[in-house]
């Protein structure tokens, strides 16, 4: 009993911010909202399912991709065409040249359901399709970067140019894909009209619960082996391929789980939302998610929830009130999160703790240890850039100048091939 | 194809070659300035839309000012306009790099999250000071039109214009980062600042001019393109996947890369869209640069890189 | 019926004697009676939604209707207001952005309980805050020409639908220039799609003319010089245009650097208005020709004082587009409805609003039709280098058709 009791609370301890946010999301803004902002604060927290796998992807891989919001969209797309074919059931569209197919199929002069549509008559078939289409194309994309080492920088702007590819697919193809306006005015889901209150009520708890469950996934594979060596690739990709790892399946893996964790947040959007439009595939609302992830704090998946809610909630603020300001405060945001906070919230948050570092953060080797200070320090103003490899290599069992911040290690290698 | 004569068709030919060429220069411009900061610095400026932008409005409120206190000036302002296009680029560059940039050599991505904090920054601005509507300056009679060298072929005069400025401005630049003591600086300290420190270089001053000269080269291209697109708040945002795409295909470090870069994307672009509509015509441009990509990572032009 | 019998000049008509008639007027009419289903509306005032978007790409559109909306609500105040009660708005920004549309739309319909809403620009945004009009049952004017295919209770559609501004403007070409070959430019999106759709068939089945080529270009394409030569390899004797954005900027930019002169082509567009014009420069479309129901140079004397009224707010070198003048209309269709139910229920001004006209209307008369569209004229402008339009021809009224038999 005794035992038992100290296990749970062991557990509870070390699983203290992620009981509080569960709280927070599951109880106490449900009480304190009207349906109306409860909804909103729904929108937001599918956002937070993009930024915690930028979280997995950036801060722990050190793969920053610019097109998650393709994988936002793609999976909101899915659940959006099913939710369109059966608000297109013949008896509504009776008006149409020919009914049965959606409304946009009709005014582009499609007589029949395109093939790639059919499956998603089936809810069964949607659900694995809002993870298996994002993925698949994740792992494409992966697969063809990584095993080529594309890493850092240049997989940055190649996601971007893969998220141009898609928007001008997706809006020049308006017979298949409703174009630019997106798929509007989803009605019912097997028949449940999501537009009601209740239907609302439900879907935001159904989103609070799998946006925890993918916390838990990410607290998991952060706290497993992999995670140490997600890190430890990170830091030195080198060093951990040399160690005789296939350093790009790792970065596949957690490349194709942040897709599928994004779609998930796509699929509830729309479910939420009632449409999906072609603006979240573009490379800014793409933008807007890593910085979602960097002021939650791009080693905290928890915090990354934390940081959706806040920018999204200030954006809805300051919208209301100052609407020519608001892209100034966001400029802002973006810069001071880069300049003062770059641990984020979360690092404020461990640096108010005063050295109390959790586990995963301490395994995280250099830059884990130093995930309470923020990186300016590391790097004082005016202070030459750290050593290059070859020098680096040499320092290293030092310690004191290898330090590295998240994510600049390939400039860094580049910069170290080139003096060679 | 009927009645058409083969005069005519030779007419297309050679125009159609033209727009190639002029389209080039377009790309080229455009990378020229991103090809210094970020393929020799390593910094992903977001911006680089917003500080073509500047250079655009510079040369509206030129036009607007020679159009209202100085007539006269009116055939001659645009000259000028290309050089405040580029001196405010340059301010503006100095003062970012002063206040931003030199805290993330470091960090390349951290840049590119900040720098589009300060593009989406400098929007408000464009949108504040100038207000929400497109502007256009007044383009001097000698820019507008086409020259015809023999009936039937047009070739359009502010093609050939930004097409001499690309010229003269990519000669400027190869010679300044190849043959000028600066140049020698530039690239020692971009390859390795501790060892260019070490022989008495000011990196400092030397990455301030560098930053600031590819954001003054933005403003030159931003003036350019007065004559051939529009000038808003986000205008400068249209160029700015294409321009990265333009550096990063021609090999980030290779300022020759980036000309060859501009160059076949530019004659890519112009033959596919001649026979296939614009929208698939972008899709396979950017599908073939992605493929090769994979292939080459390092793009076109790959300065001696060991990995 | 309606309440159009007011002298012109709407502005003109500021007065002691109409401010203590106005005074007198909401006595007449009780809030429990006018406002039987919890709107914002006090014994003075009732509270609208205005919500376009302020920042983003599109505010480079939006921006002139925000102005006009604006205007119109403050010379029906200063008029003594709608049922005596003088007008409040609330602005939501929607960013450009169409979820942020649909949010913000909810806002004002759920939090805010306006009793109508100006707004939005984009078919895009509108199609995102539709289901939220219909579930909420609440009144959007919304001011753009669009490409038809949508008729809603809660939508007044000031501007035209495609036909109205599609089909007359190819019988003047045709007439007029004896146009038999045709070639359509367009954006790649629904708006320029479904307009050259509507086109072609008029084209090949009315006209009996032929169209040798149909383009799309993605939306912020800036190099048009590919599709010029295209177009110049096919001679046609008319290019129609739809391009949009700064695209449409560059595109008329390097049309005038190929020699593609009003002399040597003709070129008719649905996409370009006053404010686009201050974009792409007078001395680029100088000659050409655009089909629109409003151009600022409209000799009436309603345009006149709108023109003069709209100077003064908001400076002398604001230009009036098409889309402006129609936002211009929402505030005054939505008092004549008003004041014709008696009521500010949403279900009875959507009742009250077919065959509300409006005498004072800059473009002239306008008069809403059963499927909440308006009849109204299109002209045919030909730009001159001051940006100004001259107006050439202009049709009979035209009935707004937004589902046309034969042209889907």
């Amino acid at each position: 009993m005794d035992r038992a009791t100290g296990i749970t609370l062991r557990i509870l301890r070390g699983h203290a911010d992620l009981i509080i946010l569960a709280v927070l999301i599951l109880i106490v803004l449900p009480l304190m909202l009207d349906i109306f902002r409860l909804n909103l604060v729904g929108k937001y927290l599918t956002y937070a399912f993009v930024a915690v796998g930028i979280v997995l992807c950036w801060g722990y891989g050190g793969i920053l991709s610019l097109g998650q919001g393709v994988f936002f969209g793609l999976g909101g797309y899915c659940m959006a065409m099913f939710l369109k074919l059966e608000a297109s059931d013949p008896a509504s569209t009776s008006i149409q040249s020919t009914p049965g197919i959606p409304d946009f199929m009709d005014w582009n002069q499609l007589t029949e359901l395109p093939w790639f549509w059919e499956p998603f008559h089936s809810f069964a078939f949607t659900l694995f399709a809002v993870l298996a289409v994002p993925g698949i194309l994740a792992f494409v994309v992966g697969l063809a970067m990584f095993k080529r080492r594309v890493g850092g920088v240049y997989f940055a702007i190649i996601t971007q140019a893969v998220a141009a590819i898609l928007s001008i697919l997706i809006i020049g193809q308006q017979g298949y894909t409703g174009g630019v306006n997106g798929i509007t005015d989803l009605k019912t889901l097997l028949g449940w009209d999501i537009r009601t209150d209740s239907a609302r009520y439900a879907l935001y708890f159904l989103n609070g619960a799998l946006l925890l469950t993918v916390l838990v996934v990410a607290r998991l594979i952060i706290g497993s082996k992999f995670g140490k060596l997600l890190v430890a690739l990170r830091d030195r990709e080198d060093r951990v391929r040399f160690s005789g790892y296939d350093v790009s399946n790792f970065k596949i893996f957690i490349f194709v789980v942040a897709a599928m964790m994004a779609a998930v947040g796509g699929a509830m959007f729309t479910l939420q939302v009632g449409f999906m439009s072609p603006s979240f595939v573009g490379v800014g609302p793409s933008i807007d998610m890593v910085v979602f992830a960097a002021v939650g704090g791009r080693m905290s998946p928890v915090g990354a929830v934390y940081g959706s809610l806040l920018v999204n909630w200030a954006r809805t603020a300051f919208s209301e009130s100052f609407p020519e300001l608001w892209l100034l405060a966001m400029g802002a945001i973006f810069i001071g999160v880069v300049m003062l906070f770059p641990n984020g919230l979360a690092g404020m948050v461990d640096g108010m703790k005063g050295g109390f570092i959790r586990s995963t953060a301490r395994l995280g080797g250099p830059t884990g240890a130093s995930r309470g200070a923020p990186v300016p320090d590391q790097w004082p103003v005016g202070r030459p850039r750290a050593p290059t490899a070859c020098e680096r290599g040499a320092l290293e069992p030092g310690g004191s100048v290898s330090v590295t911040g998240p994510s600049d290690h390939d400039l860094a290698d580049r910069q170290g091939s080139l003096a060679h | 194809m009927e009645g058409l004569t083969l005069e005519e068709f030779g007419a297309i030919l050679v125009m159609q070659g033209f727009n190639g060429l002029s389209y080039f220069c377009v790309l080229l411009l455009m990378a020229l300035g991103l090809a210094i900061i970020f393929g020799q610095m390593g910094v992903i400026n977001m911006a680089h839309g917003e500080f073509l932008t500047i250079g655009a409005y510079a040369t509206f409120l030129l036009s607007w000012l020679s159009e209202h206190y100085a007539p006269w000036f009116m055939p001659y302002y645009f000259l000028l306009a290309v050089l405040l296009g580029f001196a405010a680029a340059f301010a503006v560059g100095h003062l970012t790099e002063l206040a931003l940039i030199r805290h993330l050599y470091r960090r390349p991505l951290d840049s590119l999250l900040a720098t589009w904090g300060l593009a989406l920054i400098m929007q408000q601005g464009f949108r504040s000071l100038f207000g929400a509507r497109e502007v256009s300056a007044t383009l001097p009679d000698w820019l507008l039109g086409s020259w015809q060298p023999v009936s039937g072929i047009d070739i359009p005069l502010n093609g050939l214009f930004v097409m001499a400025l690309t010229m003269l401005l990519t000669a400027g630049v190869l010679i300044l980062t190849y043959r000028s003591r600066w140049g020698l600086q530039m690239r020692a300290t971009t390859q390795n600042r501790v060892m260019a420190g070490a022989v008495g270089i000011d990196t400092q001053q030397v990455d301030r001019f560098t930053f600031a000269l590819g954001c003054g080269i933005a403003g030159v291209a931003g003036a350019a393109f007065t004559t051939i697109g529009s000038t808003g708040p986000t205008s400068g945002s249209l160029y700015i996947v294409d321009t990265f795409l333009v550096v990063v295909f021609g090999g980030a470090q290779s300022m020759l890369g980036t000309v060859a870069s501009a160059f076949s994307i530019a004659q890519a672009s112009s033959i596919l869209e001649f026979f296939m509509t614009g929208s698939m015509a972008k899709v396979s441009v950017l599908l073939t640069i992605i493929v090769i990509l994979m292939m080459r990572p390092e793009g076109l032009f790959r300065a001696n890189v060991r990995r | 019926m309606t309440r159009n019998n007011r002298p012109r000049g709407l502005y003109t008509a500021l007065g002691t004697a109409l401010l203590t008639l106005a005074a007198a007027h909401a006595a007449d009419h009780p809030t429990a009676a006018v406002n039987t289903t919890g709107l914002a509306v006090t014994d003075t005032t009732v509270v609208v939604g205005q919500l376009h978007s302020a920042t983003g790409t599109m505010a480079i559109s939006e921006t002139g209707s925000i102005q006009a909306e604006q205007l119109a609500i403050a010379q029906i105040n200063a008029m003594g207001g709608v049922l005596g009660r003088k007008i409040e708005v609330i602005q939501e920004d929607g960013g450009s952005d169409w979820p942020t549309f649909a949010e913000k739309a909810r806002k004002l319909l759920v939090n805010d309980k306006v009793a109508a809403v100006f707004g939005c620009w984009t078919s895009a945004s509108r199609k995102a805050v539709l289901p939220v009009f219909e579930r909420e049952n609440s009144m959007l004017y919304y001011p753009t020409f669009y490409e038809g295919l949508e008729q809603s209770k809660n939508v007044i559609y000031t501007g035209q639908e495609a036909t109205q501004q599609i089909l007359a403007g190819l019988d003047w070409i045709a007439k007029e220039k004896g146009a038999k070959t045709f070639f359509l430019v367009g954006s790649d999106y629904i708006w320029p799609r479904t307009s050259n759709k509507i086109a072609r068939k008029h084209i090949e089945n009315v006209l009996k003319g032929t169209v040798v080529g149909e383009e799309y270009y993605p939306l912020g394409h800036t190099n048009f010089g590919s599709l010029i030569n295209k177009i110049k390899l096919k001679k046609p004797d008319v290019i129609y245009s739809i391009v949009v954005g700064g695209s449409n900027v560059a595109w008329w930019k390097q049309l005038k650097a190929a020699g593609v002169t009003p002399d040597k082509q003709t070129i008719l567009t649905i996409s370009v208005t006053e404010d686009e014009v201050l974009g792409i420069g007078g001395e680029n479309v100088e000659g050409h020709y655009s089909a629109m129901k409003y151009f600022q140079s409209l000799d009436n004397d309603n345009n006149k004082a709108f023109v003069k009224a709209f100077k003064e707010k908001y400076g002398a070198d604001s230009v009036i587009g098409d889309v402006t003048q129609a936002a211009y209309l929402g505030p005054w269709l939505w008092k004549a409805a008003v004041e014709r139910a008696g009521s500010f229920d949403v279900d009875k001004v959507a009742a009250a609003s077919p065959g509300i006209e409006l005498t004072t209307a800059p473009e002239g008369y306008v008069k809403i039709h059963e499927n909440h569209h308006l009849w109204s004229r299109l002209r045919i402008g030909q730009w001159q280098r001051d940006g100004q339009a001259k107006v050439l021809h202009e049709s009979e009224l035209l009935e707004p058709n937004p589902f046309p038999e034969g042209y889907q």
